[in-house]
């Protein structure tokens, strides 16, 4: 469950990327977050990984009250939040497998149960053949698939996409739709901020419209709405 | 921590230790040339405090007594030294005992004086041990106006001259070693700060992940303590080489009566284990500066 109340931010430079949010988002939704370039979507989205810290307002995450945690919490959270760019961050000298491995290691989980979780999120991806290739021997959507795979290695109650189909072509595009999709059927929160309009007038779910660092739409199953 | 992710911790601080090439050889170069200095430093040092305290304790003062004085005001003079303050005890050695104890420390030779025996050229002495050390100069000073006192001796001089000594070479000694000290532990944060951007990407990753901020940390501290380790090594052998030579073959052809030098055992563990410290401490505090000041987390 994601809430916020009045939530504002403005940069130490004096850009106002959020100007007055007010939303709720429960387990288990799928939330497009559309609007022009600059409106605050991405803004919007680093808040609930605590990337970045509201100026103003409360949010809460599931059991988190991002207003008053202490930044040793912050790992805890994150833990219960992955996340997945445009340009996928993969390590480029490990193979697919470490680089899924590396997100379980790096927080001490026991090695044992390491490679069993690692090869079912491959296998989730559909990228358990590939486990031994270097991220520059992948295609563009396959890179993406890997950076899915090490999200939602820790079994994250929340998945946040900030436009993942942003390198891709159409056709790679609903490939990662698809699992994004396969994902969220299995309980997991996910908020993807998008600019694919194909994606969200065919697949129709909750669209939240930022305009100006605020909430301009609401809508259960949404469309894109805006003219390119 | 688990012991696991020690392991994990070790292994990539010292990776990075490798990786780093030449900016390590600098690093360790440097901790080495430091802890070379600082050892040579803490031995000569060590050794001259152990002297001078040895000399200190042994510090009396000679009251001659005036030899036309008799008996009454000998003792006279006896309770008036008894009443200085910061005196310890009296004792009254006779000019014939002070004969015997000269003759006697000088062994063969003082077997010539024996012929003094007859006409003691000595005087009678009070010998007093003063509570402190460094009240021995204000006890001469008050003895020296008491009447009947021919003389006062307490080899100020060379107590003197041994102190001002050791406090000059402490004092261009520490300085030297401070500015090698920083020296060391820059180069150090150099290195380390080298690592910390080539794993920027990874770091980057580990926070979005929700790795802990110590997890984050710890092997650029190890690999701090590493090159710390990697400096101590030579300076530690050098010096434990160096103690062993002077003190086991060089003591037998130089006179060192009167200067002991500490015992090898257990001194040079002691030296080596302080070395040691002292490395892993310029380690470790140097990568705590890179830290710090680029690992944002």
């Amino acid at each position: 469950m994601i809430e916020m109340q009045g939530v504002y931010k403005t940069y130490p430079n004096g850009v106002t990327a959020l100007n007055g949010i007010d939303t709720r988002i429960d387990q288990g939704e799928f939330v497009y977050i559309v609007g022009p370039s600059g409106a605050g979507k991405s803004t919007f989205t680093k808040l609930i990984f605590r990337e970045e810290k509201p100026s103003k307002g409360s949010i809460l995450i599931n059991d988190f009250d991002l207003s008053t945690m202490k930044q040793r919490q912050i790992p805890k959270l994150r833990r219960n939040v992955g996340v997945v760019y445009q340009d996928f961050r993969l390590l480029p000298r490990l193979t697919v497998y470490e680089n899924v491995a590396f997100a379980l290691e790096v927080i001490e989980e026991h090695p044992s149960n390491i490679r069993t979780r690692v090869m079912d999120v491959l296998d989730q991806v559909r990228l358990k053949n590939k486990a031994r290739f270097i991220p520059d021997e992948l295609s563009g959507g396959e890179q993406q698939r890997v950076s899915i795979a090490r999200a939602i290695a820790n079994r994250p109650r929340i998945l946040i996409a900030d436009e993942p189909t942003g390198n891709l072509d159409p056709e790679t595009s609903w490939e990662i739709m698809h699992i994004l999709e396969e994902i969220n059927a299995e309980g997991t929160t996910i908020l993807m901020a998008t600019h694919n309009r194909e994606i969200v007038n065919t697949v129709r779910r909750r669209v939240i419209a930022i305009e100006d660092g605020m909430i301009a739409r609401d809508e259960n199953r949404g469309d894109y709405g805006y003219e390119i | 921590m688990k012991f696991r992710t020690l392991g994990r911790h070790f292994k990539e601080g010292s990776k990075s230790v490798f990786r780093n090439g030449w900016m390590t050889v600098s690093a360790v170069g440097a901790t080495t040339t430091t802890l070379l200095l600082v050892g040579v430093f803490l031995a000569v040092m060590l050794n001259l405090n152990e002297f001078a305290t040895s000399v200190e304790d042994d510090v009396e003062v000679r009251v001659f007594i005036e030899r036309t004085a008799n008996e009454q005001q000998v003792d006279q003079l006896g309770t008036d030294l008894e009443a200085i303050n910061n005196v310890a005890s009296v004792e009254y050695s006779s000019k014939e005992e002070e004969l015997e104890g000269l003759v006697d420390s000088l062994g063969d030779q003082g077997q010539a004086f024996e012929l003094f025996e007859q006409t003691n050229p000595l005087n009678d002495v009070y010998i007093i041990d003063p509570s402190t050390p460094t009240a021995a100069d204000s006890i001469a000073e008050a003895s020296r106006n008491l009447d009947y006192v021919y003389d006062v001796d307490y080899g100020e001089e060379i107590v003197q001259r041994l102190f001002t000594f050791n406090e000059y070479a402490r004092t261009i000694g520490l300085a030297l070693i401070v500015g090698l000290v920083f020296t060391a532990i820059f180069l150090i944060s150099n290195t380390v700060r080298i690592t910390i951007l080539a794993r920027k990407k990874e770091i980057e990753i580990m926070k979005l992940v929700g790795a802990t901020n110590a997890f984050i940390r710890w092997p650029f501290f190890i690999e701090g303590m590493l090159l710390g380790l990697l400096g101590s090594i030579i300076p530690i052998a050098a010096l434990a080489g160096g103690y062993y030579y002077l003190y086991y073959y060089l003591r037998d052809s130089i006179n060192f009566e009167f200067v002991q030098l500490l015992p090898f055992h257990p001194f040079v563990w002691q030296l080596s284990g302080l070395i040691l410290a002292i490395g892993v401490f310029i380690g470790i505090w140097g990568s705590v500066m890179s830290v710090r000041k680029f690992l944002k987390v």
